[in-house]
């Protein structure tokens, strides 16, 4: 490897929070200003390096560092347009999420564990973001799943263990069909960088069959982590974490890693248009459509609030899917832009649920009467982050619907109509009983263990902060969906270079 | 004396044969430790056939070499099986008369 | 006298004579004993690196007679592991036993197995590597049982006799080379065995008896059956020694004369049986493992596992013919075999301590102990990622290439033993970590015992970050000895 800045930007950026973290570790317990600086400083480091980043890539710059870990395995790292996409996401929530988390792990045991694997888990997704070839992400997506396991076991009750342990079985079997399909794949071409339009076109047409299982095996590997039903049993069972790892596992880290492994591997590996010939992507608009519905309809039966919110996860997720299945660069921009879109609403809901869970001891939907008029900044930040998640104009969630139904249209797939109709109504059906029990329905008595903050808002400032902030990305990326380096104009970019236009 | 030479050695690998057969079938641990040691012999036995370099020429110094150096290892483990069963028994009265 | 390759062999042998005379001294002579040593492997290696393979004949005879040494890329690399594993182990000693008879005896027998671990890498020719596989044996047993409680000596006593009943089958083996060849030197042997086809049957004998006798030290299923109680009854250090290094010495020397000595004869058809049994042994040490209710006892299943692994290449290697992806099915072996040494000595070391710690090892109690001391979970968590195969960690390289190799040969039934071995090693190895997230107390800080844990977290990370993140360099050590497998 060469020593210039632009072949160390990428992997320094895995670093500011890898080395951060591998410190936090060894941090005493009780060393809670220590810890503070050190989770903050990799946060704003890491911000910072992004934004060098970005400013580097608009200006055409090519990034890329490589290691070789052996003749023939080179580890990649480098900065496409779809990387900063998603590399930018984690950084910016990883940071509130930072501050969220401190705040609410304030008295709790076990943080220099939490804060370090905390580190791990994002410096793992930034290293899927930036991965260059299918080796790289194999090997970040692997130390994700590991990172993840101790937030979610963190607990420590029996639930949280069990939850842990269904995250972990279903986790690192779907990582190692995923690693089988690499390896596979491997031996057809030799070394599966990730290139715009994607590699396979040269293959002979005999190796085909294969293709088509090795997808399987990479759409099954990563159709865990996004999700996809029948592989989501994890999702709803890890619920059992504290709330700011359900947020960053939700919006940022693992179900995104899922979903932006399937981009990956459908545009940059396989090429929309050989996927498309293979039939492949009619099998993941049909996997992405059963899963937009049945975990919206699952969501509806759901009494307790992170569980609900678990299965709207699952159904939004599919969107991106959904998106990357249709042929055509509107709908690949309507899923692009949802990876982001659901990313800081979602964020924003579970930073909520938090909030009433931490604050008032509500954790159910059906306790939530009134929960407005006691905390309105909370419940305000929820209703913004729910309205766009049913798709209302102008929050973000429109924006991505919007594209994917005129993506459906433009592709001759007039039923993705019917199917965004259809989870519009459902995720109606589970959102707007919440908005009304909150905004409308009496206090009650008391709160189901309330919790008296020295602070004159509704709760915590480190609380309260994170999900006010991202409520207002969600307005503003709605609302400024056309200025230039919006997430919309950003996937707009991506989508014109993977169909070359 | 061809068959002189084959006989040796054939003897040998019938030593080794039966060593290892009573090593396998017999369980108390004085009787594996000397089944061993026939096998080891048997072993012995054929390198001292190979040296065999007919009447007129000195035999041939190398597996003589070898066989004493494997006398001396057989001997110090057959030791420290000895030992180890020692002790082994030991434990085994401390047991019953506890 | 000061070449690196007799130094490998000589100081652990002059510090184990040493010791014995002072045993006063014992700790402070063994520890520059083992530092020396490491020095010297270490200088072993620079001198490889440098200029290839390094030929030696001890005592001024001719072939026939004298000591012959030689050391290549692959024995270069696992005198490498060996001898910094073996470092990190006496660190860790230093702190283990307490009892003054212990101490006195476990240095010079630890000493004494060590120079025959070296003497057995670095050896070139049959009968030395037999008197070595001989001393090796001996001291391994002798260690085992040095807790002197009554299933440590009774499980040592079988390791020896088996042991001894290995050895013996093997030097049949050399005596039948010896009458058709004349010679005991490896290389000579190597050119008689591929210049004489029509000793097919002596040669096939020979391998026969050899690589059975092996074998059966080497603990390949279904002669592993004296392994997981010798290994786990044993003391911590002397476990891991056993488990990491032992165990490996006698496979390096299968591996030996599978590739240098009988190429001619070992095909496809005569490799599929050991890699079944080595098939087997994945699934079945993997599943003991899950099964076991001790922490070392599930270390040891492992053990019988990884070394099934290894296994699985010998066919690999006899369908590509040489070039590139040999050179990376022969890379990817050596590098399954050094991982797991550093990461089973790492878990060993952390699970004694944990069972000193604890009282026990039982792993469905082990809550308190687990979240009281997180370095040396630390250190079983990279171990045993690195025993699992998740990246990064040199057994991911290893399992990448050898997967590989299994769909380029089309011997794609391999790829599901793996997966299944894979699947099984998590599962085994994470249901002791998720005993480190109960609702015990918290730590207050993350090491407790220095010169226990930093030995075991050392060589945990080198079976993950070094190896795993950066194993280049083995290919350039394997390039530089003769590692074309005879060809």
């Amino acid at each position: 490897m060469s020593w210039d800045y632009a072949s160390l930007l990428p992997g320094v950026i895995v670093l500011s929070s890898l080395l951060p973290g591998v410190f936090i570790f060894l941090v005493r317990e009780e060393s809670h200003t220590l810890r503070t600086v050190l989770n903050l400083t990799g946060a704003v480091a890491k911000l910072i390096l992004v934004g060098l980043l970005i400013y580097g890539v608009w200006l055409g710059q090519v990034f890329e560092t490589r290691i070789a870990i052996a003749p023939g395995l080179t580890l990649v790292l480098n900065a496409d347009a779809l990387s900063v996409l998603f590399v930018t996401l984690s950084t910016v929530l990883w940071l509130i999420t930072t501050v969220y988390a401190i705040g609410y792990l304030e008295h709790s045991t076990n943080r220099s564990r939490f804060f370090g694997f905390f580190s791990l888990c994002v410096s793992a997704t930034v290293g899927i973001a930036l991965s260059g070839n299918l080796l790289t992400f194999v090997i970040f997506y692997e130390i994700l799943t590991l990172a993840t396991y101790p937030l979610v076991a963190h607990r420590g009750t029996p639930e949280a263990t069990r939850g842990a342990k269904i995250y972990l079985a279903y986790t690192l079997t779907g990582g190692l069909l995923l690693l089988v399909g690499a390896v596979w794949l491997r031996t057809l071409t030799g070394p599966v960088d990730f290139v715009e339009g994607g590699i396979l076109d040269d293959l002979p047409a005999s190796l085909h069959g294969q293709l088509v299982v090795i997808f399987g095996l990479l759409l099954a590997g990563l159709g865990v982590k996004a999700a996809l039903v029948p592989l989501h049993g994890w999702l709803p069972q890890s619920m059992v974490a504290p709330a700011p790892v359900s947020s960053l596992l939700h919006a940022v880290a693992v179900v995104k890693a899922g979903a932006f492994g399937i981009v990956r591997v459908v545009y940059d590996v396989y090429g929309v248009t050989l996927a498309g010939e293979l039939g492949l992507l009619a099998v993941l608009s049909v996997l992405a459509s059963f899963t937009i519905v049945y975990g919206s309809i699952l969501a509806m039966t759901q009494d307790g609030l992170k569980k609900r919110l678990a299965y709207s996860t699952v159904s939004q997720v599919s969107y991106i899917a959904l998106g990357t299945s249709l042929l055509g660069p509107v709908a690949t921009v309507g899923g692009l832009v949802h990876l982001v879109h659901q990313g800081i609403m979602k964020i924003t809901l579970f930073f909520c649920a938090g909030n009433y869970a931490e604050t008032l001891g509500v954790a159910n939907v059906s306790q939530m009467d009134g929960v407005g008029r006691r905390m309105p900044l909370t419940t305000l930040a929820f209703t913004i982050g729910a309205l766009g998640m049913i798709g209302i104009p102008p929050i973000a969630g429109f924006v991505s619907k919007w594209y994917l139904g005129l993506g459906g249209v433009e592709a001759g797939q007039h039923w993705v109509l019917v199917i965004l109709a259809t989870s519009t109504l459902l995720n109606a059906g589970y959102f707007l009983p919440i908005l009304y029990r909150a905004w409308f329905r009496p206090l009650p008595a008391s709160w189901p263990k309330e919790h008296h903050f020295q602070t004159r808002f509704e709760t915590m400032g480190a609380l309260l902060w994170p999900p006010v902030i991202t409520a207002v990305f969600c307005l503003l990326a709605g609302l400024l969906a056309a200025a230039p380096f919006s997430p919309l104009e950003w996937a707009r970019l991506i989508a014109q270079r993977e169909y070359g236009l | 004396m061809l068959t002189a030479q084959f006989l040796y050695g054939a003897a040998g690998l019938m030593l080794f044969v039966l060593g290892l057969w009573s090593f396998l079938v017999h369980e108390p641990l004085l009787r594996k430790i000397i089944a061993l040691n026939i096998t080891g012999a048997g072993v012995f036995h054929v390198f001292i056939a190979i040296a065999y370099r007919g009447d007129t020429a000195p035999p041939d110094p190398v597996p003589h070499a070898l066989v004493l150096t494997g006398i001396v290892v057989a001997v110090s483990a057959t030791a420290l099986a000895l030992m180890l069963g020692a002790r082994l028994q030991d434990a085994e009265e401390e047991d019953q008369s506890r | 006298m000061t070449d690196p390759l007799v130094l490998c062999i000589a100081l652990p042998l002059l510090g184990a004579m040493l010791v014995t005379a002072l045993p006063r001294w014992a700790v402070t002579l063994g520890i520059v004993a083992a530092l020396s040593t490491a020095s010297a492997a270490v200088a072993l290696t620079a001198t490889v690196w440098q200029h290839g393979t390094l030929h030696l004949m001890l005592g001024g005879w001719d072939a026939e007679l004298a000591i012959a040494l030689r050391a290549d890329g692959i024995a270069t690399a696992l005198v490498l592991m060996a001898n910094l594993v073996g470092l990190g182990i006496s660190v860790y000693a230093t702190g283990y036993f307490h009892d003054r008879i212990r101490v006195r005896s476990f240095w010079p027998l630890w000493l004494l197995l060590w120079a025959a671990l070296n003497g057995l890498f670095l050896a070139g020719d049959l009968f030395n590597l037999y008197v070595m596989l001989e001393l090796l044996g001996i001291a391994a047993a002798a260690l085992g049982a040095l807790t002197g409680n009554r299933d440590a000596v009774a499980a040592n006593l079988r390791y020896l006799l088996v042991g001894l009943l290995g050895s013996i089958s093997y030097l049949l083996g050399v005596a039948l080379l010896y009458t058709a060849y004349g010679t005991l030197d490896l290389g000579l042997l190597a050119q008689g065995v591929a210049a004489s086809p029509e000793l097919y049957g002596v040669n096939a004998a020979a391998m026969t008896l050899m690589v059975a006798g092996l074998a059966l030290k080497a603990a390949l299923f279904p002669l592993h059956f004296w392994l997981p109680p010798a290994h786990a009854n044993a003391p911590a250090p002397v476990s891991a020694a056993l488990s990491a290094l032992v165990v490996k010495a006698a496979f390096y020397l299968i591996l030996r004369l599978w590739l240098d000595l009988f190429w001619p004869i070992t095909d496809m058809a005569v490799a599929m049986l050991p890699a079944m049994l080595g098939a087997v042994a994945v699934i079945w040490g993997s599943w003991r493992a899950l099964r076991a209710e001790r922490l070392k006892l599930l270390a040891a299943y492992s053990t019988v596992a990884q070394i099934g692994y290894l296994f699985l290449f010998l066919p690999l290697l006899a369908a590509t013919p040489p070039g590139p992806a040999r050179d990376d099915l022969l890379a990817a072996l050596l590098l399954m075999a050094l991982t797991h040494g550093f990461a089973k000595a790492g878990f060993f070391l952390a699970a004694g301590l944990v069972q000193t710690n604890a009282g026990h090892d039982r792993i469905d109690d082990l809550g308190g102990t687990a979240q009281r001391l997180p370095a040396t979970t630390f250190a079983i968590a990279l171990s045993g990622s690195a025993l699992i195969g998740l990246p990064p960690s040199g057994s991911f390289i290893g399992k990448w290439l050898l997967m590989q190799g299994a769909i380029a040969t089309g011997q794609w039934w391999w790829v599901i033993v793996v997966t299944a071995g894979t699947l099984l090693a998590s599962a085994y190895i994470f249901r002791v970590l998720s005993r480190a997230f109960g609702l015990e107390p918290t730590p207050l800080k993350f090491v407790t015992d220095a010169r226990a844990e930093v030995p075991a977290l050392t060589l945990a990370l080198v079976s993950v970050a070094l190896l795993g993140l950066a194993s280049g360099p083995l290919w350039t050590l394997l390039g530089l000895g003769d590692a074309g497998g005879g060809a």
